[in-house]
């Protein structure tokens, strides 16, 4: 007979955290006591890891419904502080996008372009209680015969304003290295010629998706942290790719899954949800999420006890071989020579640079465990499990 | 392309020279002029951002000397807005000084403003826009 698996169920720890008993580490902590421990004992003591990771984040963006004017408008074309929106939704719907610039943005017609605006930074300011201008053109109907405003709107005005991004949280990146001989400017940073540095995003250990990489725990209707506020996943994202090649330890060894998520852009802290631009590359914008974990068994307790010596991602020359479509890779590293400062590379020693925030990381995982231990956070059971595959 | 922003002290004798039109015709240099006064002695202040090659820009700054100019160099003070950086490490990839880098285990992105040389190369790779320049504007009121 097989001897019976400790194990424990999300009722279970939303119990706990009412009586105020629940026990929650960062998965930071957690890599130090399951090493110490081991993976039983971590399980039994620890009932949730809190994860968090804080970078720039495409596929972002939010659903905004501006109220109805008067006199009525079914607005065809939409611009907040001269960043297009998408209208072609209903009258006065629309969805701001993040990488979406100024419409007279002098792009990359002076290479490299600066993009010192986009939707990210509409999303900012109104979370910054700052007041944006609304522009509206129409073509008139009956019902809506206004075919043109233009008002200043904040935050509080807005009837309705969710963030909704379709791909969040990339469960590994690649490290990006430049192989030509002229300095580049990617969504992955500014890179030297001949390898003179190697850009890497991840949180690594604190990252969402790496603590739990065949996505056990997660799916849709998952509470989670979101650009301060509470918000949930909805689902997988638009690059969700599980069946890639992983580590010994189940941790995909590439780009792998990613998350569709949603929350209340009213409740939203600017702190956590931050316009970006790329420079040379476009706009964007930095978001904090954070995955709260729950220790169901020694399994879930062995995957967020990974630290960063046992996660690897590749890299990949963005001078040749991405930009061709061809991306391969040039070599494995962990990230914990990633996170050392300096990798070798062909027999060259390489400066890394991070574009994931590991302080800001580190802060989303603690906000979140804060939120658990006090009673403000419980966890929610998942309905529809992301796709996955099986573990060897 | 070589930036810089200069004081320029014009003695009287100078004052009626085409000085400006010289340096952008005969050193192929470009100047934004912030500032021009000829004050009641004849004497005259100019503060400029003078752009173009390095060369250039060394054989210009001869040029102005030799007219009997007095050039000085406006501190540039690069700043960083710590409301904005939210401490990723992009700008520790283009800092040539190391006056930006990487505080570890703790991966703090700290700025060393004693090693920063003013290159403005972290200005527009900082993808938060937090690395500001700041001229000493004293001259300019």
């Amino acid at each position: 007979m097989a001897v019976k698996r400790f194990s424990r169920t999300i009722q279970e720890i939303n119990q706990k955290i009412k009586q105020g008993k629940v026990v929650v580490l960062t998965a930071q902590e957690m890599t130090d006591v399951v090493k110490q421990e081991g993976t039983e004992k971590a399980a039994r003591k620890v009932d949730v890891v809190t994860t968090g990771t804080f970078a720039p984040m495409c596929s972002s963006g939010a659903f905004i419904n501006f109220g109805h004017t008067k006199p009525a408008i079914k607005a065809a074309k939409v611009w907040l502080n001269d960043v297009p929106a998408y209208a072609g939704l209903a009258a006065v719907d629309i969805f701001i996008g993040a990488t979406e610039p100024t419409e007279d943005d002098p792009l990359n017609r002076v290479h490299p372009g600066q993009f010192q605006y986009g939707g990210g930074h509409v999303l900012h300011d109104l979370l910054a209680g700052k007041a944006v201008r609304l522009r509206a053109t129409a073509y008139g109907t009956d019902c809506y015969p206004n075919r043109k405003i233009s008002k200043k709107i904040g935050l509080a005005d807005l009837p309705y304003a969710v963030l909704l991004n379709p791909r969040n949280a990339y469960q590994n990146y690649n490290c990006a290295v430049n192989l030509s001989n002229k300095t580049i400017y990617t969504y992955m940073g500014v890179l030297k010629p001949k390898a003179g540095n190697a850009n890497y995003s991840t949180s690594g250990h604190l990252s969402p998706l790496l603590n739990d990489p065949y996505y056990l725990t997660m799916g849709m209707g998952t509470r989670i942290f979101l650009g301060g506020a509470k918000g949930y996943i909805i689902g997988p994202g638009t690059q969700h790719s599980p069946g890639v090649k992983r580590s010994k330890g189940g941790a995909p060894v590439t780009p792998a899954g990613n998350l569709m998520v949603m929350g209340n852009l009213k409740e939203m802290d600017p702190r956590w949800l931050m316009g970006v631009s790329m420079v040379g590359y476009g706009c964007s914008m930095a978001l904090g999420i954070g995955v709260p974990i729950p220790v169901l068994n020694e399994e879930i307790a062995r995957f967020t006890g990974v630290s960063d010596a046992e996660l690897f991602t590749q890299i990949i020359d963005y001078g040749n071989d991405y930009p061709k479509g061809d991306a391969v890779s040039l070599g494995q590293v962990s990230y914990a020579e990633l996170k050392s400062g300096m990798i070798t590379f062909r027999g060259q020693n390489i400066h890394t640079v991070p574009l994931s925030s590991h302080t800001r990381a580190l802060e989303i995982a603690n906000i979140l465990k804060g939120w658990i231990e006090k009673g403000d956070f419980f966890l929610t059971e998942p309905q529809v499990m992301l796709p996955t595959v099986d573990r060897n | 392309m070589y930036t810089k922003m200069l004081s320029l002290r014009f003695p009287p004798s100078a004052v009626n020279e085409p000085i400006i039109t010289n340096l952008i015709r005969k050193f192929d240099l470009e100047c934004n002029i912030l500032k021009a006064v000829i004050y009641p002695r004849k004497e005259g202040l100019a503060v400029m951002e003078i752009s173009g090659h390095r060369k250039n820009y060394h054989r210009g700054l001869h040029y102005l000397r030799s007219m009997g100019i007095k050039v000085e160099s406006i501190a540039e003070d690069i700043k960083r807005d710590d409301e904005k950086c939210y401490q990723c490490g992009a700008c520790t990839a283009v800092c040539p000084t190391g006056a930006l880098y990487i505080e570890r285990p703790a991966m703090a992105v700290v700025f060393d403003k004693d090693k920063c040389s003013a290159c403005e190369l972290c200005v527009v790779a900082c993808p938060a826009r937090a690395m500001e320049v700041k001229f000493n504007k004293s001259l300019l009121d």
